[in-house]
Parts: C-alpha cells; sequence; structure tokens
C-alpha cells in the first residue's frame, strides 16, 4: 500500500538510457560477388530478405531510369507474366516490394518462414530474367504521368521538386520526374540497365528473421551458385554536386489556402565526423515534437498544424530542409520567425537543461527504433552503406554524451546559416 | 497471438498488462471512448480538438511532452470517429514517468486559454491542410453526408466546417472533458519489457485515487435503411476526375464483418487483386481503384474509389466498377482466390505483433469493442468464411439502392472522350 499521499507535482526519479546493441551480423561472400549478411532471430515467423544495388547512371542523370526499372521489376518474366507473379506472391501470404532511393535499388521481400522455399525462386526469377513488357510498360507511364499531373496540385509537392532542383541541380539527386521524361523510357532502356545493375557483383543482401541453415542452403544454391554475372565492366560513376545560389523562390497560387515552405541546402554526410553532433542540433532545432521550430511557430504562435526539419545522408552529399505547410496570411510571419530561431541558434548559447532533454529524447528514440531484428538490419545497412561498422554507434553514444552548449554553437555556426540557405515558398508570401 | 493479463481498478479503470522482454521499451497506450460520432452536429470537430487540448498541461503539470521526452519518451494520439487514442513509447526503466503524466491529465487538465486558443489554430491549419487545400481532400466532407443521414458518421472527425472549431469554448471543453475522460470510461495497456505485479502497484498508485465518471449511456441516432441510389457531382479544380461509391454494411461486431472484409480483400487488396488487374492491368479503364471498409464500430461502408485513366468518361469507368461487383455478386469466389486473401490475412498479423506498440493498441481497441480475448480469436473468424458467405455479402451490398455515388469532376475538362 503506498501510505503518503501522492505529490503529482513532483517527477518520479529516472534512469539513465541503456546503450544500443546492436547484433553483428554473419557475413557470407560468394564467387560471384554476392554479398550477405545474415541477421538472427530465431522465435520469429517471419524473414526479410532485401536485395539492395547500387544504381548506376550512365547516360543523362535527368532520367527516371532508376524508377522505372525498380517499379517495373515484377512486371513479368520469361516464363511468368505479371499477373502471375502477383498472384503467387500474395497466395504464399509475402509481400515484395521494389524501392528506389537515390542511391540504390532494392527489392524487399518478407515472407513466412515456412513459405520460404516456394517464394525465393520467384524472386530469383524476378532479378535473372526480367523482360519488361510493353504493355506493362506502358500502364506504368500511362498511370505515373496521371498521378504526377495530380501531384503537381500540391503546394508541398511543388516546393520539394524546386527545393531538390535548386539544391542539387543537374544531377541525380536534383532530378525531378515530368511527362516528357515518363514518356522517354523505352523497353530496350530498360532492359540495358536491368543487365549492367541487377547482377550478383552490384548486389548486397541482407536477410533477417528466423533464418535456419535449411534457408541458408537456399539462399547458398539460388543466389551464390546459380546467379551468374552477366556484365562485368562496370564503370564507378561520376557524382557533380551543383552550386548551391541562396535565394528565395516563389511560386505564386493565387487560391492556396496554405502556403509550403522549403528552407535548407548541402550539409555533411555520415561519413563526416560532425554527423552525430548535426544530427543533435537538428533535433534540437526542428527534428521533433519539442523542438525550438515545433515549439514556437506550431505550439505558440499556432501558424501551422506540423513544422519540421531534418539532416539527411546520402552516399556522395548530404543536405539539411526544413519543411512546413502555414496559413497564406501567416507565411511571411512563419518566414520571420524560421529567420529568429536560425539567428537564436547561432548567436545565443543553448541552456543545459535544453541539451540534457534532447539527448535522453534522441538515446531514448534509437532504444526504442530496435523493435524487431529487422530494425538491427537497418542500422547495419545505413552504417555499412556509408563505408563503416557498428563501432559507429558507439562514436554516436559518445558525441550524444559530450553534447554542451558551446559545441551547439560551433555546429550551428558551421552548418546552420540562414542566409546561405534556399528557401523555397510555394503559395502565396506576402 | 498477444497473451496479457487484466485488472480492474475500484474506479472502473480497465488495465491490461502484455509482457514482452524482448525489448528495453514499454508502451502506455490509453484509450478514451468516446470519438466524433458522441459530438453534437453543431458543435463537430470537438473530440479531435480536445485532443489537442489535452497536451496543453494538466491539473499539476505545466507540460505533458518535456517531462516525458526528457526520460527519453516520445507519444502521440488520434482521434477516430469512435474513440480516442493515447499512446507513448519510453525506455522501460521509466515507466513510473508515464503513469505520473497520464494520471494526471486523466485528473484534471490545467484548462488554459492560451492552450485553447493556439490549438483552435493548429487544428484550423490541419483542416486547411489535410481537408481544404489538397487535391480530392474534401472528398470525405462530401461524402459522408451523402451516405449518412442521421447517424453522426455523417461528419468527418475533423469536424463539418472550420467555424465550429472557431466557435469552441472553454466552459465545453470542461463540459467535455467531465463526461468522457473518467477512469470507468477508458482502456489502459501497459506492454513491452514490464512486470505484471509492478503494473499493477504504478497503477494503484496513480490512477486509484481519480474518481469515477457517469456512465456513458448512448443514444446515438440509428440510421434509416437506404431505400435509393443517391448522387452527387462535385466539380473542382483537379487535374483528374474520381469516383466513390459507398454501400452500407454492417456493423464492427456483426457476424458478417470479416466476409465483407474478405470480400474487399478480393477486390482490392495487392497487386493480384481482382479490380486492379481487371481495370488497371487488363484493360486501361483506371489508373488506381480500391475498395475497402470504413471499420467502423457502428454500421459501416464499402467504399470503391478510383481515377479513370485519361480519356475514360465517368460513366464508362462507373459501368465497369458495377460489372466486377455483379460478377462477385452471380458466381462463387475460387477456393484458392479467398485462400490467397485469408493467407494474407495470417502474414499480416505476423507483421501487427512486431512492434509493442501495435499490440498494445490493438488490445485496446478489442477491450473497448468488446473484450481483448477477441484480437486472438479473430484470425479463426477469417479462416471460416466460406464462398457462399462471400457471394450472400456481395449480394446484400453492392444494390444499387444501397449506394451512395459521388462523382468527382475535373473542372479543367482534361478528360473528355
Amino acid at each position: 500500500m503506498e501510505d503518503q499521499m501522492l505529490n503529482r507535482t513532483i517527477a518520479p526519479a529516472f534512469q539513465p538510457i541503456n546503450k544500443l546493441a546492436i547484433h553483428e551480423p554473419e557475413s557470407f561472400e560468394y564467387a560471384n560477388g554476392l554479398k550477405a549478411f545474415v541477421f538472427q532471430s530465431p522465435e520469429l515467423e517471419l524473414i526479410k530478405f532485401e536485395f539492395v544495388f547500387e544504381n548506376h547512371f550512365d547516360t543523362h542523370e535527368l532520367t527516371l531510369m532508376n524508377t522505372a526499372l525498380s517499379a517495373m521489376f515484377k512486371e513479368g518474366t520469361s516464363s511468368r507474366t505479371s499477373g502471375q507473379i502477383a498472384d503467387e506472391i500474395d497466395f504464399l501470404g509475402a509481400y515484395l516490394m521494389p524501392e528506389y532511393s537515390f542511391d540504390h535499388t532494392s527489392l524487399t521481400l518478407y515472407t513466412m518462414h515456412k513459405h520460404v522455399a516456394q517464394v525465393l525462386p520467384i524472386v530469383s526469377d524476378i532479378l535473372q530474367h526480367s523482360i519488361f513488357p510493353q504493355k506493362e510498360l506502358d500502364t506504368y507511364v500511362r498511370n505515373n504521368k496521371q498521378s504526377l499531373e495530380i501531384s503537381l496540385k500540391k503546394n508541398d509537392f511543388i516546393a520539394r521538386r524546386l527545393f531538390y532542383q535548386n539544391v542539387f541541380g543537374d544531377n541525380r539527386y536534383g532530378a525531378v520526374p515530368s511527362p516528357e521524361a515518363f514518356d522517354a523510357i523505352t523497353r530496350e532502356s530498360l532492359l540495358k540497365l536491368y543487365n549492367k545493375q541487377i547482377q550478383p557483383s552490384n548486389c548486397t543482401l541482407f536477410v533477417a528473421g528466423n533464418v535456419t541453415k535449411d534457408v541458408l542452403a537456399i539462399v547458398d544454391s539460388i543466389f551464390g551458385q546459380q546467379w551468374e554475372n552477366t556484365y562485368s565492366d562496370r564503370d564507378k560513376d561520376l557524382f557533380v554536386l551543383g552550386e548551391v545560389k541562396s535565394q528565395i523562390i516563389t511560386d505564386f497560387k493565387a487560391e492556396s489556402l496554405q502556403s509550403a515552405i522549403r528552407i535548407g541546402g548541402h550539409s555533411i554526410n555520415r561519413e563526416h565526423p560532425d554527423f552525430p553532433a548535426l544530427q543533435f542540433v537538428n533535433t534540437l532545432f526542428g527534428g521533433f515534437f519539442g523542438s525550438r521550430l515545433m515549439r514556437n511557430i506550431r505550439e505558440d504562435k499556432g501558424y501551422t498544424y506540423s513544422i519540421g526539419s531534418a539532416a539527411v545522408s546520402l552516399q556522395h552529399a548530404g543536405f539539411f530542409t526544413i519543411a512546413s505547410e502555414v496559413g497564406v496570411d501567416v507565411t511571411q510571419a512563419t518566414m520571420d520567425e524560421i529567420e529568429k530561431e536560425f539567428k537564436l541558434l547561432g548567436n545565443e548559447l543553448a541552456e543545459e537543461d535544453e541539451i540534457a532533454l534532447v539527448r535522453n529524447y534522441m538515446q531514448g528514440v534509437l532504444l526504442g527504433s530496435l523493435e524487431s531484428i529487422f530494425s538491427h538490419a537497418d542500422k547495419y545497412k545505413a552504417v555499412y552503406y556509408s563505408g563503416m561498422d557498428l563501432s559507429y554507434y558507439d562514436y554516436y553514444a559518445d558525441v550524444m554524451n559530450a553534447m554542451d552548449p558551446l559545441k551547439v554553437q560551433e555546429i550551428a555556426h558551421k552548418y546552420f546559416d540562414y542566409d546561405k540557405m534556399v528557401k523555397v515558398v510555394v503559395g502565396q508570401l506576402n | 497471438m498477444i497473451n496479457f493479463k487484466r485488472f480492474k481498478l475500484d474506479n472502473g479503470l480497465t488495465v491490461l498488462v502484455h509482457e514482452d522482454h524482448n525489448t528495453a521499451m514499454a508502451v502506455v497506450n490509453i484509450l478514451y471512448k468516446v470519438g466524433a460520432r458522441d459530438e453534437s452536429p453543431d458543435q463537430t470537430g470537438f473530440a479531435h480538438l480536445f485532443e489537442h487540448l489535452m497536451f496543453g498541461g494538466s491539473v499539476n503539470i505545466p507540460s505533458y511532452d518535456a517531462p516525458l521526452q526528457l526520460v527519453g519518451g516520445e507519444n502521440n494520439a488520434f482521434t477516430s470517429n469512435d474513440i480516442t487514442n493515447y499512446y507513448l513509447t519510453l525506455p522501460a526503466n521509466n515507466l513510473e514517468t508515464a503513469f505520473w503524466l497520464e494520471s494526471d491529465r486523466m485528473l484534471s487538465l490545467a484548462f488554459s486559454e492560451k492552450s485553447l486558443d493556439v490549438q483552435r489554430q493548429v487544428v484550423i491549419e490541419e483542416f486547411k491542410q489535410r481537408y481544404l487545400n489538397q487535391p480530392y481532400g474534401d472528398v470525405w466532407l462530401k461524402l459522408r453526408p451523402l451516405a449518412y443521414k442521421e447517424h453522426p458518421y455523417r461528419w468527418a472527425t475533423i469536424g463539418k466546417e472550420i467555424s465550429h472549431i472557431e466557435e469552441a469554448q472553454m466552459d465545453d471543453v470542461k463540459r467535455f472533458f467531465t463526461k468522457y475522460y473518467s477512469p470507468n470510461n477508458a482502456v489502459m495497456v501497459v506492454a513491452g519489457d514490464v512486470d505484471f505485479e509492478e503494473v499493477k502497484r504504478l497503477s494503484e498508485k496513480w490512477f486509484g485515487d481519480i474518481a469515477s465518471g457517469e456512465e456513458i449511456v448512448r443514444n446515438l441516432s440509428v440510421e434509416p435503411k437506404q431505400t435509393e441510389s443517391r448522387r452527387e457531382i462535385a466539380e473542382a479544380d483537379v487535374p483528374v476526375d474520381s469516383i466513390y461509391i459507398a454501400f452500407h454494411g454492417p456493423d464492427r461486431l456483426s457476424k458478417e464483418y470479416q466476409t465483407m472484409d474478405l470480400l474487399s480483400d478480393i477486390l482490392s487488396r495487392g497487386s493480384s487483386s481482382r479490380l486492379y488487374r481487371a481495370l488497371v492491368k487488363n484493360e486501361p479503364i483506371f489508373s488506381e481503384i480500391n475498395a475497402y471498409l470504413m471499420g467502423s464500430i457502428d454500421p459501416n461502408l464499402f467504399v470503391v474509389e478510383g481515377k479513370p485513366s485519361n480519356g475514360v468518361s465517368l460513366e464508362k469507368a462507373e459501368a465497369a466498377i458495377w460489372e466486377q461487383l455483379e460478377r462477385i455478386k452471380a458466381e462463387f469466389v475460387e477456393e484458392e482466390e479467398l485462400q490467397k486473401v485469408k493467407n494474407k490475412i495470417e502474414s499480416t498479423l505476423l507483421f501487427s505483433e512486431l512492434s509493442i506498440l501495435d499490440k498494445a493498441m490493438n488490445l485496446a481497441y478489442y477491450e473497448a469493442l468488446s473484450s481483448a480475448e477477441d484480437y486472438n480469436k479473430e484470425v479463426a473468424k477469417y479462416d471460416e468464411v466460406d464462398a457462399k458467405q462471400i457471394k450472400e455479402v456481395a449480394n446484400m451490398l453492392f444494390v444499387k439502392e444501397n449506394s451512395s455515388t459521388l462523382l468527382y469532376k475535373s473542372n479543367g475538362g482534361s478528360n473528355v472522350e
């Protein structure tokens, strides 16, 4: 029994947050160049297989080829129609999801352990024998042109597009879709890219879940032995980052009730030693519900439903971005407040209390992000593609612990210069 | 399968505990049995606005968010037409902070005028962002009142119109709190790296002395059976026409619910589904098409919606949907097709059990609906459905007299044949 009257004004004592313990995977390398990382969680009935391919760009970078390649993967092989692939996968209760990001194209399979032997041969077929039927390509192009038309009615979509174009310029990160670019995709060019890119020597496989011996044997046989490289002289592709001109770009929309705002610019990526500290300052500034931007612009002024910022790490670059949608009548006021917050971040030292809160919050969220074995694989993947290993997370923890008001200010001076950023407003800036 | 134990405090608060020691985290999920259906027709959007006010400080704690963030936690909430659900995750060793915060706001709010002023504005911006400043964003503001004439599902959780939110007053806020935010109208689920006895002790300590509220007796208007087909045409500045057909269907606890759900899966789940295969892939009639249930507690809507491909008229598109609906009314589905959607139910369930938060939310929802035990019986109910039942439910739902059709037209005229 609790005998004392409860004093509800005093917070219960709290404990330090435990450090992250990420499973080290088993790794395999096959003769065909395929690399595999295996994350074990025997109690799970599900398994995830993620085949990740590095993107290659050999023609003009503004094409949508890699996006189309990923979307068209499962639309037919030399022995299966698009419909047959869909039926077989769905019948087994599996999920087969092609994904595309700036740097990678991947094919992810989630399946129940009991169906692995039936479902992996379908994936193997897709990785080796896709034929990209013209009819399916026509459907893809038709539907994507239509959904692009709809997206172009959304201010946040237009703002994001203008932002990427102006921050990255004429390369893969700055490329945005257009109806003409969809029309320019041909079956031949897709096949060419597929033959070049979807090869075991360009693939890393991440397997997580109940990866039993028999599952490993299937992987070894289908993907390690039977999958042959049919393309080898892949060049290391060159990436040129565009210049960023600090400017305000506006796109006036007379009918809009809200304006979409994007502010940001180039930044560092995970390989840079400052990256964890940058993530810290980003979180404090705009990266969570208790951030300065959110507290000021939503919770104090009520100008928006949401405002947030992010520090994003890509293979060849990094960028910082702020995004919000705000009432047209308060768009200028919001821009002013954002600018004020930048100045404050650089000019005044943050309080220790605020730093402690952000640190604990980030440690808690990181701990909570390790939900299942799949998240262990994701964490590993993130550092792997930055050329690092799991010791990065120890370094990350050390940086978190060492953050203090001076360090926050130093990072602010280095990476949070409002005057150098691109500002995009789609809607009305009065 | 989710294991759990249950106890009830004297004030009526139901607590469920699910121990999962594979994680270092804990979840506290509190569901209040109140949603937009409990609002009065001239004060819609209130339950959702109120959800925002729950973060504006409580009687003894000026800020809800900061103390939680300080111990490594994060939180959110959502409001539906039926319920309002608050959830937080935090490192399990700091579980007591969650009890402190949640019990204080169940005890009483700070009722700050500043918070009400700001959150009215925030919700108005949310209204604009999600419903008014988006192509097709206002569809549900039109389709709900077309399909429901009496039942409070005729308005969306955001509310009928912005003025209802602008006019919300502090007295209304207090009345709403007193009526609905009582321990006897809530279900709390604590899940993760927690211990049942410890949860029991913390619950008694922090929630035990909160007074019970009145018993909620719901007397919602019953939607009369629809007897003739309804149709509405809307025009807006969208690039592509769109069609929405809503059919009235049984409630969440009816024995036909799982059948109706599988019916929507056969029509529209995944890239092997009937509507996608027939109307997007095999014939270029639609660029996208979907069929789904609203999943509401009271009698449901089964919705088919799609965007015709360029050059296809709404008339042709509508006829193509009906052709598929007539087919599933006339022919039994193949055993293999039925098994396929059941297999997908099985694997989806495994996914939802990867996350302690999903598990906690599911337990809370089923407990509010009937009992948390029913969550674990759900797969068996799906498994029992046969082709005859699918056909019967299709015949019950897909009749013109039971349909409300919204034709959402582009005023740009780019879609004419």
